[in-house]
């Protein structure tokens, strides 16, 4: 600042940051600038993925779209993979809007997907099918949201950092789930064997059917939710600002517990339809990483349920075609891994185009004249 | 027992040295939740270059610079990612914790792509680095745990003190903490932000990337194996355990290492229990966690503008 005063001319910085006025950012130029992220990102993986695999690059985008759309089979694996994506980011929405870090889902997940599989395998020949799928769901959802009102009752009242509690009640469950494994699968192999006879009922003769009509429905839900009711208002003004929310008479300790149960009452959903609706078994890698990918997800989509379809959609959509490319040009799989992480450093970088302007200083244009 | 506690501070050095990179990160105000991908990609970077200095020497292998070059790949490896991590945060000024996870998915990726075009194995690599000094066996079970020990055992409590003196005595350390505290008041003051916040990530950044490599080199004696980025996750975790003090963390790493080992050496534990005592180092840190919020003592307490990132022209 005072190099400015001595010398304003010279020393002023020929690029200059400013902040936009948020109301002055229109939608089209919204959508231009994330359309450009994506198509640069596709361009800078493809470049990448033509340079390790030595391919031809339209080769490669071709086994990409193949990989996702090629065979009626795959089509329905990538509607249920952005399901379950899909279900996990609704999950986080609501915390994330209260800007409560809720990095946990993947734990949350996990826990009432344990939970799913324990009810299978020890309650599964005590009652009546349609008794045993009411269990399921009552007891999945209850373990999700005990598994996320730990860190919320801990962050309202003592404020307690949720984003390090989360993340550390992801392993809490990850091991748990490591020991129920070897302590009640009777052969010692640590993998439970499916079981599809206790799983959720298949309707339309498509084993994913089911899932992806419950998220679609969910995602309205959830949308409803955010966009039109009091709750949603409420979560809206927390995560604006905790002092505005104190001042206009909200309680915020009890929304933030709240918001919490619901995250983890739809993570608990989403352990039940990944456990009871998919695959019938579990493992430490059952969530496989979604519950921080819905992070990105939700975030991306600027928390509205709606974009967020779009958004799960691309990630998926990257992940299968990834895979594909790794076994039709024999590179290894881990290729998935680093396109989705460039994907989404381009995506998390347009954002500053959307914050702020980058501008050439008009005391240096006079200087040069 | 010895052998226990070897094994434990081993482990721990990997914990130590992940947990101080990702202090001196959190001291400039930067919650990089990319220290797990840091540390593959540190791993695998030293790996690399440990791979391709054998293949280029064949057999007449110097032993400083079997350990030299790898530590320097990783370092340099760790550091780019830093660079990458803060060049989105601080120049981009994007959401740290989204950067932070999206960095820890493209690292876990890049680190087994540059491991599938090497080698799984570097055990012989990997005896370079854990060699201890020669007359550690004839001091009896005292020298075999003061001095039994590798490079990396030294390296890392070398690394942990100095970022302790640097962070509390030096003039250096004063900005570096006033940054993450108030990033304005610093700047006020005529600290360069920004730089700070580069420098230190990317320094925090190298030094947990050298975690990676020793969690491969010298705690599983060169066996690659895939699950560095849960150890970076519990290295994080440390950092919060000993409360953002790298000396304190000499300690809370022997700790976490011991937890981390203990159902392999207490015996009648059934193959179950392991996995309920490999539960006790997050356990142990959320109880730490919630401790500290009741408590209030402000020394305790985490950098206060950790996680956000600073618009000099915000209000």
């Amino acid at each position: 600042m005072e190099n400015m005063a001595k010398s304003e001319k010279k020393n002023t910085p020929l690029l200059h940051i400013v902040k936009r006025d948020q109301g002055t950012v229109t939608w089209y130029y919204k959508l231009i600038v994330r359309a450009v992220a994506i198509l640069a990102a596709i361009l800078v993986s493809g470049i990448l993925i033509t340079i390790l695999a030595k391919a031809n690059p339209i080769e490669v985008y071709g086994s990409m779209v193949d990989g996702v759309f090629g065979s009626s089979r795959r089509i329905w694996n990538m509607l249920q993979g952005v399901a379950m994506l899909l279900c996990v980011s609704l999950a986080v929405t609501p915390a994330f809007k209260m800007k409560f870090w809720n990095i946990g889902a993947e734990g949350q997940v996990l826990i009432s997907g344990l939970a799913c599989v324990a009810t299978m395998m020890f309650l599964g020949d005590t009652m009546p099918t349609a008794l045993l799928l009411v269990v399921m769901t009552v007891v999945s959802v209850l373990a999700g949201m005990i598994w996320a009102l730990l860190p919320a009752l801990f962050k309202a009242y003592w404020n307690t950092n949720e984003t390090l509690f989360t993340l550390m009640m992801n392993y809490v469950a990850t091991q748990l789930v490591a020991w129920f494994l070897k302590a009640f699968v009777k052969n010692g192999s640590g993998v439970l064997t499916p079981m599809p006879e206790y799983g959720l009922p298949v309707i339309g003769g498509k084993a994913y059917l089911l899932n992806v009509l419950l998220v679609a429905v969910l995602t309205i839900a959830v949308y409803v939710y955010l966009r039109y009711s009091k709750h949603g208002y409420e979560i809206s003004v927390v995560g604006e600002s905790e002092n505005t929310a104190r001042y206009i008479g909200i309680n915020v300790k009890k929304v933030v517990v709240r918001t919490m149960l619901i995250s983890g009452a739809i993570c608990g959903i989403a352990g039940l339809l990944l456990v009871g609706g998919t695959n019938h078994t579990i493992s430490t890698t059952t969530v496989g990483g979604r519950g921080f990918t819905a992070i990105m997800v939700s975030w991306l989509a600027k928390f509205n349920p709606l974009y967020m379809v779009l958004t799960s959609f691309l990630l998926i959509f990257l992940e299968m075609g990834s895979q594909q490319i790794s076994t039709d040009f024999r590179i290894s799989s881990s290729i998935a891994d680093i396109v989705t992480g460039i994907i989404l450093l381009f995506i998390i970088g347009c954002e500053f185009f959307l914050q702020y302007r980058v501008v050439v200083s008009k005391n240096r244009k006079e200087n040069v004249k | 027992m010895i052998a226990f506690l070897v094994s434990a501070i081993r482990l721990g050095m990997t914990f130590l040295l992940g947990s101080t990179g990702e202090t001196i990160t959190e001291k400039a105000g930067h919650l990089n939740l990319g220290i797990p991908g840091v540390m593959c990609v540190g791993a695998a970077c030293g790996c690399y270059a440990e791979y391709m200095y054998f293949t280029a020497v064949g057999s007449n292998v110097v032993p400083v610079l079997a350990v030299l070059i790898p530590l320097i790949a990783a370092l340099l490896g760790g550091a780019l990612m830093g660079l990458l991590f803060s060049f989105f945060t601080v120049t981009l000024r994007v959401n740290q914790n989204v950067t932070g996870l999206a960095i820890t998915t493209l690292g876990v990726g890049m680190s087994e792509y540059i491991i599938s075009e090497a080698s799984v194995i570097f055990t012989k690599g990997s005896k370079y680095f854990t060699a201890a000094l020669p007359f550690a066996d004839a001091l009896g079970s005292f020298g075999k745990l003061v001095f039994g020990y590798g490079i990396f055992v030294y390296l890392a409590l070398a690394i942990a003190l100095t970022t302790t003196y640097v962070l509390n005595k030096t003039r250096v350390g004063l900005h570096l903490r006033a940054v993450g505290e108030n990033p304005a008041t610093a700047d006020a003051a005529g600290i360069n932000v920004p730089l700070y916040r580069y420098a230190a990530t990317c320094v925090g950044c190298g030094v947990a990337g050298l975690g990676g490599l020793s969690f491969i080199m010298d705690y599983l004696n060169g066996n690659w194996e895939y699950c560095v980025d849960a150890i970076g996750w519990l290295a994080i975790a440390l950092v919060i355990f000993t409360v953002w003090k790298p000396n304190w963390a000499i300690l809370g790493s022997i700790v976490f290492g011991a937890l981390y080992v203990a159902s392999s050496y207490i015996p009648g534990v059934s193959f179950a229990g392991k996995e309920l005592f490999k539960m006790l180092p997050y356990v142990v840190t959320i109880l730490v966690l919630i401790v500290t919020s009741m408590r209030q003592k402000r020394e305790h307490q985490p950098p206060q503008s950790l996680g956000l990132s600073y618009f000099r022209e915000d209000r």
